[in-house]
């Protein structure tokens, strides 16, 4: 297949995924969008006769964006601009799980330090505040009281961007030190690890230690539904394990089978499950690449033969 | 320019100083000097041309 890969920045992720490709013989075109021009009905990118474009883009605004006008020009990119839409935005995240009916922490949103301050009193103490947008745990606050509350409210009022005026607001989830990582392409599960810290915040990028992690039935639904909440595609679906005690070890005493999805990531990094898992990540990435345009050259020919 | 099979020599931007990288970079990669331990992009192979990456933006993530 002819693959453009939509990059900015070639992380160890695009590094493995370009190996794997190149090593099936499949013509790819990088496409660093930094260097492109966008219009309304064409772009200076390389993207004519691309079979499918998949979007690595490090820098949300540049995904969402380009994404967006390659999907207008008909050209096929995963993920769509729909599902960036809703995964880029944790406020547009929380209710599409929340209308699916997948589990996810209580959240409420605020637009005012006064308001926030009212929300963040209800949850009690401690609860969390996030960014809407960002990633790797920049900027999140778990907040264990009024004086702390107020601090960061003030703070981040005064840091200029609009966005954070924009609070979001969360039930703390005292989960047992660690939460859970899932890759899953179209629903399906890859690869699944463990990110376990002292730290309230476990992101591998934050230093959390990975293991891997199998799958029960009931969390593979929650992916695979929490996946559909968001329009499919390639995706880090994070769970917290509840109903445990948060100083157990689920790893010795078994988890308690229920979960909480707190975030569905779109441009899922996926070095660190590679690494965790024994799972060939992006072989099996470049696996679901190539269904992924054989099904769209076939509704190319169905189309044509009706 | 290659200087063997597995590293190519390149001038870090920063120091002036010639420095060897992996010899399967590809163009975008981010690298750190060797000398510096800043983080360098590399923007062209042949030559090899290194610049130093964009910091950290707000927006940058999954």
């Amino acid at each position: 297949m002819r693959v453009g890969v939509l990059y900015s920045r070639i992380r160890k992720d695009e590094k493995l995924l370009l190996g794997e490709l190149r090593e099936r013989g499949h013509d790819v075109e990088k496409i660093d969008v930094r260097k492109e021009r966008f219009g309304l009905d064409s772009t200076t990118a390389a993207v004519d006769d691309l079979d499918l474009v998949v979007d690595r883009c490090l820098s949300t605004s540049r995904s969402l964006y380009a994404t967006r006008f390659l999907d207008s020009y008909g050209v096929p990119v995963v993920n769509g601009p729909e599902t960036g839409d809703v995964c880029a935005d944790k406020a547009k995240n929380s209710l599409a799980l929340a209308e699916a009916d997948v589990p996810t922490p209580a959240t409420e949103v605020a637009f005012t330090t006064e308001a926030a301050l009212e929300a963040i009193e209800s949850f009690g103490y401690p609860c969390v505040l996030k960014p809407v947008t960002g990633s790797w745990g920049r900027l999140m606050a778990k907040i264990d009281s009024r004086n702390a509350a107020e601090a960061i409210l003030e703070h981040k009022e005064t840091l200029g961007h609009y966005e954070h005026k924009v609070f979001y607001v969360q039930e703390f989830v005292d989960k047992p030190g660690r939460d859970v990582r899932v890759l899953a392409v179209d629903g399906e599960p890859i690869a699944a690890m463990t990110r376990s810290s002292e730290h309230w915040l476990t992101n591998a990028a934050k230093g959390g230690e990975t293991a891997p992690f199998e799958l029960d039935d009931r969390a593979t639904e929650l992916v695979e539904r929490a996946s559909e909440a968001v329009g499919g595609g390639m995706l880090g679906v994070d769970l917290m394990e509840v109903g445990v005690e948060a100083d157990a070890d689920p790893a010795e005493t078994g988890g308690s089978g229920e979960y909480t999805v707190h975030e569905v990531n779109h441009t899922v990094e996926f070095k660190a499950l590679d690494a965790a898992t024994d799972v060939d990540v992006p072989a099996r990435v470049v696996d679901w690449l190539e269904a992924k345009a054989a099904d769209l050259a076939d509704g190319a020919v169905a189309e044509v033969d009706a | 320019m290659t200087s063997d099979t597995d590293t190519l020599t390149a001038e870090d931007p920063i120091t002036g100083e010639e420095i060897e990288i992996p010899a399967d970079v590809e163009v975008g990669e981010i690298i750190d000097s060797p000398v510096t331990g800043t983080e360098l992009e590399v923007i062209s192979l042949d030559p090899v041309v290194l610049d130093e990456a964009p910091e950290l933006e707000e927006d940058w993530g999954e």
